[in-house]
């Protein structure tokens, strides 16, 4: 018998598994980190390279026209770029696990149109929590909502014992529900805000800011990390729900868990930046592609891929048209959707 | 009788006000022995291991060598029983080998290279080595029984159930499987239920066997005193009788409908 050979065999692929896998993971941080440059050497101010370095490193040394736009502007807005995408990949990434469907995201569930309803409220009837100071009432009121809609799929999800399938529905019915709210609100609306509304839920990374960078940085240091602690649980829930059960997993309390880190993420995204809805769905599906389902490598990488492509859809959104910045909501379903067909239509080819 | 063994006491199992199981109760499922869950479909053979593996609720007792399963928890029941439903989902892009360490992971912290060599033994044995690094969902329905069937050996139960592990393969692998399976009860002396459609694999493969209809126990003992044409028509409303061919074995021969 080979018997041994064999074993030695199958040891040495899983390893050469393993250590490709670590390396895309260096290899997708590294596109992020050259992406995150150009996103921060781009814009429409036309300033040279010289002078962005001048302006990062020696801060007092150049005008205060330029310190604003590198400090206030260029590197919030490009940083705000890879945290949300990071935020959106892996909240997608543990939503399709736990609701065990491959359409699951924040935007499809419903969450984003929720936080549209909570910045519409703002936007247009100025509707908020008293004592909230104006430029946060739009995204406090958006997060409110957003939360709120993930809220409502745990309790679903909990107290009904509802099938995963029931759960997608009715997100999706909850998506349709806030959907036309929004219009209702926009029916009534004055033209200024209007337009603001509008605007809002095309989504736009021209709302970063330090503090939102802060914030979103630390909301993703605290999940992925608690995630990652789950990481084998969540893997097993893959194998379907009895077989995790019998693996003596908690499953209600693992789903619970994961919803709530999910609405988190997905709520502060949104409310920072508006409607972004492609990401939470492609990040997933790309990192599912890459790594397989191990979540211990799964979870960073659709993370990752979620980073790098609203990072680069940033950098698109600055050169499509020169000089004009579009909404880089806009451009990641358009630039992201051909994409993405692509990979899967390529991937059902294979079979 | 001692302790030692699966008795079963007054199970009821319920969906909704559909009874499902009602009042059975069982002893002597041995250690070290196979016991194959007999009965026509919707007779409640899948929901009764279901009931044991503590997925479904249930009222009662299982008392596993004189321990309740049913207020056990999650955790400790898992060390214990293993349940493996009927199938895999079907898009899983996970690794074979990687499923079993997520087997094994899933529930405990455990030495890594332990786990690593125990899969690659139970690969071996279960003669789907080769598929070590092949993605769940790419295999053929026999392949991924066969992954199943690794996944919950490699988490060492004592009490092992088995849905209806051989529906999807063929015949050299529907013995081949129930012979590691028989080879790894005695072996680990584990307590084995599986819930099986062939009726020969029982009567030559097993050490034991339950009946099932409507939810109750029909006849419960070893397969050659059990099988026999009166069970068959009870069960199953088939007229059948069990002959001895040349060489030696018994065979169920089915003649119609009673």
């Amino acid at each position: 018998m080979n018997a041994p050979s064999e074993a030695t065999v199958i040891m040495d692929d899983y390893q050469r598994v393993l250590r490709r896998r670590v390396l895309l993971l260096g290899l997708f941080l590294a596109a992020i980190i050259a992406s995150l440059v150009l996103d921060f050497t781009l814009g429409p101010s036309g300033l040279t390279l010289p002078d962005l370095w001048q302006t990062l490193l020696h801060k007092a040394s150049v005008n205060p026209g330029q310190q604003v736009i590198v400090w206030s502007i260029r590197l919030p807005q490009a940083l705000m770029a890879v945290l949300v995408g990071a935020a959106l990949g892996l909240a997608g990434a543990e939503m399709q696990t736990i609701l065990n469907n491959p359409l699951a995201s924040p935007f499809t569930l419903g969450v984003s149109h929720a936080a549209a309803f909570g910045a519409a409220l703002a936007i247009v009837l100025n509707l908020g929590i008293p004592g909230v100071p104006d430029e946060w009432l739009v995204a406090i009121n958006a997060f409110i909502f957003a939360l709120i809609a993930t809220l409502l799929l745990d309790l679903l999800a909990r107290w009904r014992k509802a099938d995963t399938s029931v759960v997608v529905l009715f997100g999706i019915a909850l998506g349709f529900t806030f959907g036309a709210l929004v219009s209702l609100i926009q029916f009534v609306a004055t033209e200024d805000s209007l337009q603001a509304l509008v605007f809002w839920t095309l989504g736009s990374l021209a709302r970063a800011s330090w503090l939102k960078v802060g914030l979103l940085a630390l909301a993703v240091a605290c999940a992925l990390p608690m995630a990652l602690r789950r990481a084998w649980q969540l893997t097993a829930l893959r194998l379907g729900e009895d077989r995790a059960a019998s693996f003596g997993i908690d499953v209600k309390r693992l789903r619970l868990g994961t919803l709530l880190r999910v609405s988190v993420l997905s709520a502060l995204a949104v409310a920072f930046v508006g409607t972004i809805g492609f990401i939470g769905l492609v990040g997933p599906h790309i990192a599912r592609l890459l790594f397989g389902e191990d979540h211990r490598f799964y979870l960073p990488g659709s993370a990752l891929a979620g980073a790098l492509i609203l990072s680069l859809a940033s950098v698109a959104s600055k050169n499509i048209i020169p000089g004009v910045l579009i909404p880089v909501g806009i451009v990641t379903s358009l630039v992201g959707i051909p994409f993405f067909l692509s990979i899967v239509l390529r991937r059902n080819g294979g079979h | 009788m001692s302790a030692h063994q699966l008795c079963i006491e007054q199970l009821d199992v319920s969906y909704g006000k559909r009874r499902i199981i009602e009042q059975l109760s069982l002893t002597g499922v041995c250690h070290g022995e196979v016991t194959a869950l007999l009965g026509p479909n919707g007779s409640g053979k899948s929901t009764l291991l279901k009931a044991i593996a503590g997925l479904t609720p249930a009222r009662g007792q299982v008392l596993l060598d004189g321990a309740d399963l049913l207020t056990a928890s999650y955790a400790s029941r898992a060390e214990r029983v293993v349940y493996l439903p009927q199938s895999l989902p079907a898009s899983v892009h996970l690794r074979v080998f990687e499923s079993l360490l997520v087997a094994r992971r899933a529930s405990g912290n455990t030495s890594r290279q332990q786990d690593i060599d125990e899969a690659r033994a139970l690969l071996e044995r279960l003669g789907i080595a080769h598929l070590a690094m092949s993605f769940l969902d790419q295999l053929s329905g026999g392949q991924k029984q066969l992954v199943g069937l690794a996944q919950a050996l490699i988490r060492k139960p004592v009490l092992l159930l088995l849905d209806e592990p051989l529906s999807a393969l063929d015949l050299n692998y529907q013995y081949h499987v129930m012979d590691v399976i028989g080879q790894e009860t005695r072996e680990r002396n584990m307590v084995t239920l599986i819930v099986l459609h062939d009726i020969n694999i029982s009567l030559r493969q097993t050490d034991r066997v339950l009946m099932l209809k409507g939810g109750q126990l029909i006849a419960h003992g070893a397969p050659d005193q059990v099988i026999d044409p009166a069970s068959l028509a009870r069960v199953y409303g088939v007229r059948g009788r069990v002959e001895r061919c040349s060489q030696g074995s018994a065979q169920v021969m089915i003649d119609g409908l009673v």
